[in-house]
């Protein structure tokens, strides 16, 4: 679909690395080179036109994202340099305050680096338990499998939405009803799966959500974190600066600024945002319902042909998202992508930054193919025909 | 060297690679050696007796240019003494570095000669040479 919108899909490759970073749509990098070369000036600063038309810009981003995944209000959008970033902000800015020692948080071995590092240090500084939910015969997270892991010291469970390697969609909206019974906070990891499907925080009623603009067709180095309004008035600046306060002098007084400014200290990424806001418009246009579909015939189509190879393993027959995880049995991960490279395959080897999933799969590295809604039947034959001699695999490897 | 006998001699180490085991002997030296940019992790076990390396082993997960090149080294380390290990670690860092080295003294390890011209793959050559130097240039 939409090939043509994407100036990196012009040249000869395959690009089956999604899950890393997305391509983008040519609205999007022109948006960017828009405000560098007609009207790059800062945001909430000046007033003078182009000045304007940044804050102009830069608001209407936030308005985009606001609609994009149904939050109440724009100052429940905060505008962070990605997923990570965001899940950094709630665990030291708000749960750092409210937690004691001994309090549990429940994370899963399947996530993302990001989603567990953050809640370790802040384990550790705190004397906090972190609980790992066990994962279901095809590595999902259960509601069942929650249950058993909550306690009356649970005050957090911190899940990606969509997995990064097992792809797996997760019950949000049923751990978020038995969460909040529970008086427990749900945080989302949404870095995998708001570029490929519809997001509802209300529906959800989750209350705090983290996501990347470069994984949903938006530039690097940009995101969004989302938060109920009550909950975000209560996170504390872990950044503080220019754009964010209100007054200070030099008895330490200061005294910030509302949401969503409060939490955006510095001059913002403001081509990011930008480009953040075209690439949401670009996704509107296509319907994301559209693009799951898609995907999900991609992935199939994709499965139904690994499927029959006798020497590929593959980790996650079943998956929500166009991600399939895989080995050559005998070969090396990464000799498999090198293999692949040679044909202008782009494919990850490795852990993909779930380190703690070796412990659940028995596998420490696997092959990764991530498909977003450019890649197409034709490419997938032909990375499967590469991949049905064995000895052409090991005899080109090197 | 012939480039059908060179994937020939690197197949051979990576699918039968020298001394591929855990070594839980205090005798033996250990450092861990792995690629921040990719996923090879190996340990590699040195065993010196008298200024000479008596034997190598090494254990993990890694590529098959990590994997037959830890082999190749191995080969062509024991017996060696720690100088001429030095040595020997030196040359085969000049070839991976495009640098002029003594292909003579390198045995089967000139199989990396052209590396240098995949550059994701110099580091996977080069992973056990810099496991061996934690440990021997600190002796």
């Amino acid at each position: 679909m939409n090939r043509n919108d994407f100036p990196m899909l012009n040249q000869d490759i395959i690009y089956f690395d999604n899950g890393a970073t997305t391509f983008k749509p040519k609205v999007v990098i022109d948006s960017m080179v828009d405000y560098y070369s007609k009207h790059s000036a800062n945001a909430h600063r000046g007033d003078y036109h182009i000045s304007m038309i940044v804050d102009d810009k830069y608001e209407n981003t936030r308005e985009l994202v606001k609609n994009f995944i149904n939050a109440n209000s724009t100052k429940e959008i905060i505008f962070t340099s990605g997923t990570t970033d965001g899940i950094n902000m709630v665990a030291n800015g708000f749960f750092k305050y409210i937690l004691n020692p001994g309090d549990e948080i429940i994370l899963s071995k399947a996530d993302h680096a990001s989603n567990i590092l953050p809640w370790q240090a802040l384990a550790n500084e705190l004397n906090l338990v972190i609980k790992y939910v066990d994962l279901d015969d095809h590595n999902y997270v259960t509601v069942d499998n929650i249950k058993k892991v909550l306690s009356p010291r649970t005050k957090v469970i911190s899940l990606a939405i969509i997995t990064n390697v097992i792809g797996d969609l997760r019950p949000i909206k049923e751990l978020c009803d038995i969460a909040h019974q529970n008086n427990i906070y749900v945080v989302g990891d949404a870095a995998q799966s708001v570029g490929h499907r519809k997001t509802d925080v209300q529906a959800l009623d989750i209350d705090f959500l983290a996501f990347s603009g470069h994984k949903m067709y938006g530039p690097t180095g940009v995101g969004v974190l989302y938060g109920k309004e009550e909950l975000l008035e209560r996170l504390r600046p872990t950044s503080l600066g220019g754009g964010m306060n209100e007054t200070f002098d030099d008895q330490n007084n200061i005294s910030l600024k509302s949401l969503p400014s409060r939490l955006e200290a510095g001059t913002p990424n403001i081509a990011g945002v930008i480009g953040l806001g075209e690439a949401i418009k670009y996704l509107n246009k296509i319907d994301l319902n559209k693009i799951s579909e898609y995907e999900h015939n991609l992935r199939e189509y994709l499965i139904d042909r690994l499927i029959k190879i006798d020497y590929i393993d593959i980790i996650n027959i079943e998956g929500d998202a166009a991600t399939v995880a895989f080995n050559v049995d005998g070969i090396f991960a990464q000799d498999v992508a090198v293999y692949l490279d040679k044909y202008n395959i782009c494919v990850r080897a490795g852990n993909h930054c779930t380190k703690l999933l070796k412990d659940v799969i028995n596998v420490r590295n696997t092959v990764r193919v991530s498909l977003a809604f450019y890649n197409t039947t034709e490419e997938i034959d032909t990375f499967v025909d590469l991949l049905s001699d064995r000895d052409k695999i090991i005899r080109e490897m090197l | 060297m012939d480039e059908e006998l060179k994937r020939a001699i690197i197949l051979d180490n990576y699918s039968n690679p020298m001394n591929k085991r855990e070594v839980n002997d205090d005798s033996y030296l250990k450092a861990n050696t792995n690629n921040e940019s990719c996923i090879d992790n190996l340990d590699i076990y040195v065993k010196i007796e008298d200024d000479k390396i008596v034997d190598i082993c090494f254990n993990g997960e890694a590529c098959a240019i990590s994997t037959s090149s830890t082999s190749i080294m191995i080969k062509n380390l024991i017996g060696k003494t720690i100088s001429e290990a030095k040595e020997y670690v030196n040359i085969f860092e000049h070839m991976v570095n495009e640098e002029p080295y003594d292909e003579e003294k390198l045995n089967d390890a000139v199989v990396y000669e052209d590396i240098y011209k995949q550059k994701n793959r110099v580091k996977c050559a080069f992973l056990p040479y810099a496991g061996i130097k934690k440990i021997i240039d600190n002796l």
